[in-house]
C-alpha cells in the first residue's frame, strides 16, 4: 500500500485531504420517521449530474440553428450510437429532476429545515430551483420543434406582459421582437453556459452550507429528543447514508433508463416560424398550474388585465416563499402553524391546478 | 332618376329620349334635375330604401304567387343597382291607389309572359355599352348561348316548359352568381336544376331520365364540391354549360372531363380504347366512369374479377382481358406491398421509434401508386409498370426500414433488461453491505 499512501500524503499536502476524510468520518445523518425527505436533495444533485454527462454528451453532435437543430436531434436520435439513449435520459432526466427539485423544497419547507440559521441554504435552494425551471424552458426550445417554438412563444409573450420591463425582458428572452433563431442561438447559449455556470457556484455554496450547518432535525422530533435523549438516533453519512443514497441513485438511473426504452423522447415536426401555434398548445407540466391559473383569471380586473395581475400575484407568492426564513423563525406557536397550512395551501394549489389544467384541455 | 325599360331607346349612344321635348321646360328643370339624378345615382341602395314604392308596399302582404318578400328583393342586386319594380313591371310606386298604381296610363305591364323573359332580360343583359356601367366583366351572350341551348331551342318551338332565365336565376331574389345566396352559386346550381330535372311527372313528357340529381348526389364531385367545399368540382352546369346548356356530344364528352382530368384524357386519346370507343360510338370516359353518378375509382375496376369494367367488352382469351388482369394484379400487388409498409411502420412508431423519414419515403410510393392508377388508362401494362416498379422499391425499402426499427426495439428491451438485472445485482448487493455493516459486531 506504499503508493496508496503516498498519494494519500501528497493529495493532504495540497488538498488537506486528512481533513475532508476526518470531517466526512465523523459526518452523521439524524435517523427519524422523516429521514427519507434528506434523499431528495442527493437525488437532485445526482439527476443534475446527469444532466451535464448526457448535455455534453449531446454537445458533441447538437448544432444551435434553425437550419441544423431539428436534424442534428433527428440525427443523434436515429444514426448516433446510443444517441437516443442520452437523449432521452436528458429530456426524462430533465423532468423527473425538476419533479424532485420541486419535492425536495417542499420536504424542506415542511420539515422547517430553512429555520435559523439555514436561511442562507433555503435562500441558495430557492434560487437555485428557479434556475432548474430555466434549464427546462431554456432546454425546451432546444429541439426546435413545433412544439418547442410555440412554447417558447407563449411562455416569453407571458414574460412580456410584467409591468415596466417586460416588453425589455421579452427582447432580451427572444432576441427580438419574435422567436427566431436569434432565440435559439440565445437559449442554446443560457442552457449550456449561462445556467450551469450559476448553478454551479449555487450548489457549491449550497452543499458548503449544508455541510457546515449538518442536517435539520425538524422541530418535533428535535423537541421528542431534548426530552428523551435516549432516543436520538443517528448513523453515520459515510458509508451508512450514502450506500442507502447509492441505492435510490440506482434505482433513479432505472427508472430513467426504463423511461428511454420504452418511451423514447418524440422528435416532432420541425419549427415553421410562420405557422401559428398548435391548437390547445400548453406548457410542460411544471408551468401547468400558473398557466392554468392566467386562463382562469378574468381579462381585467379594476382596469388590470388578468394576466398581469396573474404574473404580479405569482411573482409575489415566489419572493415571499423565497423569504420565507426572514418570516417564519420556525418557533413554534400559532404563526408557525400559519405558515405550515399556507404550504399545504400552495401544495395542493399546484398540484390540483396542474391536474385540473390536463383533465380540462 | 330610376329608368324606364320600357321606353324606346335611342339609337347611337343609348341615350334614352325624353318623353317631353320642350326645349323650355327642359332647360328650367334641367339643373334640379341633373342634381337629383346625381343624387339618386350615387346612392341607390339609399334612394331605394328612402323612396316610396307602394309595389313592395302592397306585394310584401299578399300571398302567393303575389307575395315578394322585402328582405330578399332589398337583398338582390337588382335593388341594390337601383333597378326596381317600374324598371320590370312599369306603373306608379309612389301611388297609394292600387288601380292608378297599375295603370296603363302609368305604364303598368304586369308578369311578363315567359316566352319573353329571355329577351325581356336581355334588354340589358345583352346590351354591353349599358352593362359596362355596371360591371365591364360581366358577360352579355346569355342570350346568344341561351338560344344554341336545348331550352332556348324548345322554347322557340313554343315550349314554355323549358328553364328560362327567372327559373335558374330566380324572380325577385337575384343574387350575383358568387354569391352563396345565389340559386346559381356552384353548390346550389344542382339543386336548381333539379327542380326540373328530377321531377318525373314534370319531365315526362321529354322522355329523359329524372335520376340525375340522385346520382349526382352520391358522386365523387358532389362529395367534393358540397362536402369539402371545394368550388373547383364540377357541377351540372361544368359539363352541360349554364345558359348554353346541352348534353355533350359522344364525341365531346372526353374533352368536358380532360378540362380536369388532363393526363387521364391524354393517356386515354392514345390507347387503343380510343379508336375502339369511336367505331363503336362508346362515349370516352363515361363508358367505364359513368356520368352523373361517378364513385370513387377502386382498383376492382380494372381486371376480370367482380365490378370489372373491363368484362363490359373483354372476355376471356382476348388480349384486353389478360392486359386488363396484368394491370389489376401489378395494383393489388403494388397496394398491398405498400400497406405493409405503412402498418409496419406505424408500429414502430407506436413502440416510440423515429420512422419519420422512411414515413416520407413511404408517401413517395403512394404518389407513384396513384400515377400507376392514371398510367392504366394508356391500357399498355409496360407503361403502368414504370410507376409500379418504382413504387415498389420504395415500398420494399421502408418495410425494410420498419423492420430495423423493429429490431432495434428489441434490441434496446433486451440491453434495458440486462442493465436491470445488473442494476438488481448491484442494489442486492449494497443491501447486503449495509446489513453487515449495520450488523452490531461491526458498529
Amino acid at each position: 500500500m506504499g503508493t496508496a499512501s503516498n498519494l494519500r500524503n501528497w493529495l493532504d499536502e495540497r488538498f488537506g485531504w486528512d481533513q475532508i476524510v476526518t470531517f466526512v468520518r465523523h459526518k452523521t445523518v439524524p435517523q427519524h420517521r422523516f429521514s427519507y425527505f434528506y434523499f431528495l436533495g442527493g437525488m437532485t444533485l445526482f439527476l443534475f449530474g446527469i444532466q451535464v454527462v448526457t448535455g455534453i454528451l449531446l454537445l458533441l453532435y447538437y448544432r444551435p440553428s434553425p437550419d441544423g437543430a431539428f436534424e442534428s436531434v433527428q440525427y443523434i436520435m436515429t444514426q448516433v450510437r446510443f444517441g437516443w439513449l442520452i437523449r432521452s435520459i436528458h429530456a426524462w432526466g430533465a423532468n423527473v429532476m425538476i419533479l424532485t427539485a420541486i419535492a425536495h423544497m417542499f420536504s424542506v419547507f415542511f420539515l422547517k429545515s430553512y429555520r435559523k440559521p439555514r436561511e442562507l441554504t433555503w435562500l441558495s435552494g430557492m434560487i437555485l430551483l428557479f434556475l432548474v425551471l430555466g434549464f427546462g424552458f431554456s432546454g425546451y426550445l432546444l429541439p426546435w420543434n413545433t412544439l418547442s417554438v410555440s412554447a417558447t412563444k407563449v411562455g416569453t409573450d407571458i414574460t412580456g406582459q410584467v409591468p415596466l420591463m417586460g416588453h425589455w425582458l421579452l427582447i432580451f428572452l427572444r432576441g427580438g421582437e419574435d422567436v427566431t433563431g436569434a432565440t435559439l442561438t440565445r437559449f442554446f447559449g443560457i442552457h449550456v453556459a449561462i445556467l450551469p455556470g450559476l448553478a454551479t457556484m449555487l450548489i457549491g455554496l449550497h452543499l458548503w452550507l449544508v455541510q457546515r450547518f449538518g442536517m435539520s432535525v425538524p422541530p418535533k422530533i428535535d423537541a421528542e429528543w431534548t426530552a428523551n435523549p435516549a432516543k436520538v438516533h443517528e448513523v453515520r453519512f459515510f458509508p451508512n447514508f450514502f450506500l442507502r443514497e447509492l441505492m435510490a441513485w440506482y434505482v433513479a438511473l432505472a427508472i430513467l433508463g426504463t423511461l428511454a426504452a420504452f418511451k423514447p423522447w418524440e422528435l416532432g415536426a420541425k419549427a415553421d416560424l410562420f405557422a401559428s401555434a398548435p391548437a390547445g398548445i400548453r406548457p410542460e407540466w411544471y408551468f401547468m398550474f400558473m398557466f392554468q391559473t392566467l386562463k382562469l383569471l378574468p381579462s381585467k380586473f379594476l382596469a388590470i388585465p388578468g394576466d398581469v395581475l396573474g404574473i404580479l400575484a405569482f411573482g409575489l407568492a415566489a419572493a415571499v416563499w423565497t423569504l420565507l426564513p426572514f418570516f417564519d423563525q420556525g418557533k413554534q406557536g400559532r404563526g408557525s402553524r400559519w405558515v405550515a397550512g399556507a404550504g399545504v395551501f400552495a401544495l395542493m394549489y399546484v398540484v390540483g391546478m396542474t391536474v385540473y389544467a390536463y383533465l380540462a384541455k | 332618376m330610376q329608368e324606364n325599360l320600357l321606353q324606346p331607346r335611342d339609337d347611337s349612344r343609348g341615350k334614352q329620349m325624353h318623353p317631353d321635348d320642350n326645349g323650355a321646360v327642359s332647360r328650367v328643370l334641367f339643373a334640379p334635375l341633373l342634381i337629383c339624378a346625381a343624387l339618386l345615382l350615387l346612392s341607390p341602395a339609399a334612394a331605394f330604401s328612402q323612396a316610396k314604392n307602394t309595389c313592395i308596399a302592397c306585394h310584401s302582404q299578399l300571398d302567393d304567387p303575389l307575395h315578394v318578400n322585402p328582405d330578399e328583393y332589398a337583398a338582390g342586386i337588382h335593388a341594390q343597382k337601383g333597378i326596381t319594380c317600374v324598371s320590370c313591371h312599369g306603373g306608379d310606386p309612389t301611388a297609394d291607389d292600387m288601380d292608378k298604381a297599375m295603370s296603363k296610363a302609368a305604364g303598368f305591364k304586369g308578369k311578363p309572359e315567359r316566352k319573353a323573359i329571355p329577351a325581356f332580360c336581355a334588354k340589358c343583359h345583352a346590351d354591353s355599352a349599358y352593362m359596362r356601367g355596371f360591371d365591364p366583366s360581366l358577360r352579355t351572350d346569355q342570350l346568344a348561348q341561351y338560344l344554341t341551348s336545348v331550352h332556348g331551342k324548345m322554347l322557340a318551338k313554343g315550349d314554355d316548359k323549358v328553364a328560362v332565365c327567372v327559373d335558374c336565376h330566380g324572380v325577385h331574389d337575384i343574387m350575383p352568381p358568387n354569391d352563396p345566396r345565389a340559386h346559381v352559386y356552384p353548390t346550389n346550381v344542382a339543386t336548381t336544376c333539379s327542380r326540373c330535372h328530377a321531377d318525373a311527372a314534370y319531365m315526362k313528357p321529354y322522355k329523359i331520365p329524372t335520376d340525375q340529381f340522385a346520382l349526382y348526389n352520391s358522386s365523387v364531385h358532389h362529395a367534393a364540391l358540397i362536402d369539402r367545399g371545394d368550388l373547383s368540382a364540377p357541377t351540372c352546369t361544368t359539363c352541360h354549360g349554364s345558359h348554353g346548356a346541352a348534353p355533350p356530344g359522344v364525341k365531346s364528352v372526353v374533352n368536358v372531363c380532360s378540362t380536369c382530368h388532363v393526363f387521364q384524357a391524354q393517356l386515354f386519346d392514345s390507347s387503343p380504347h380510343k379508336e375502339a370507343f369511336d367505331s363503336l360510338g362508346f362515349p370516352g370516359c363515361i363508358t367505364c366512369h359513368s356520368n352523373h353518378g361517378i364513385q370513387h375509382p377502386t382498383d376492382a375496376m380494372i381486371g376480370t374479377g367482380d365490378g370489372a369494367v373491363c368484362l363490359k367488352c373483354h372476355s376471356a382469351g382476348d388480349p384486353g382481358f389478360e392486359a386488363a388482369g396484368a394491370m389489376h394484379d401489378q395494383l393489388v400487388n403494388l397496394d398491398s406491398t405498400i400497406a405493409r409498409s405503412d402498418a409496419i411502420l406505424n408500429r414502430a412508431e407506436l413502440y416510440g421509434m423515429e420512422v419519420a423519414q422512411p414515413k416520407l419515403q413511404l408517401a413517395d410510393a403512394r404518389d407513384d401508386l396513384m400515377k400507376a392508377r392514371v398510367a392504366i388508362h394508356s391500357v399498355q401494362t409496360a407503361q403502368v409498370d414504370v410507376d409500379v416498379q418504382a413504387s415498389m422499391k420504395v415500398a420494399q425499402q421502408t418495410y425494410q426500414a420498419g423492420l430495423a426499427a423493429l429490431a432495434e426495439r428489441s434490441y434496446r428491451r433486451k440491453g434495458l433488461f440486462v442493465s436491470l438485472g445488473i442494476s438488481l445485482l448491484v442494489l442486492i448487493g449494497i443491501a447486503f453491505l449495509i446489513r453487515k455493516l449495520e450488523t452490531p459486531s461491526h458498529e
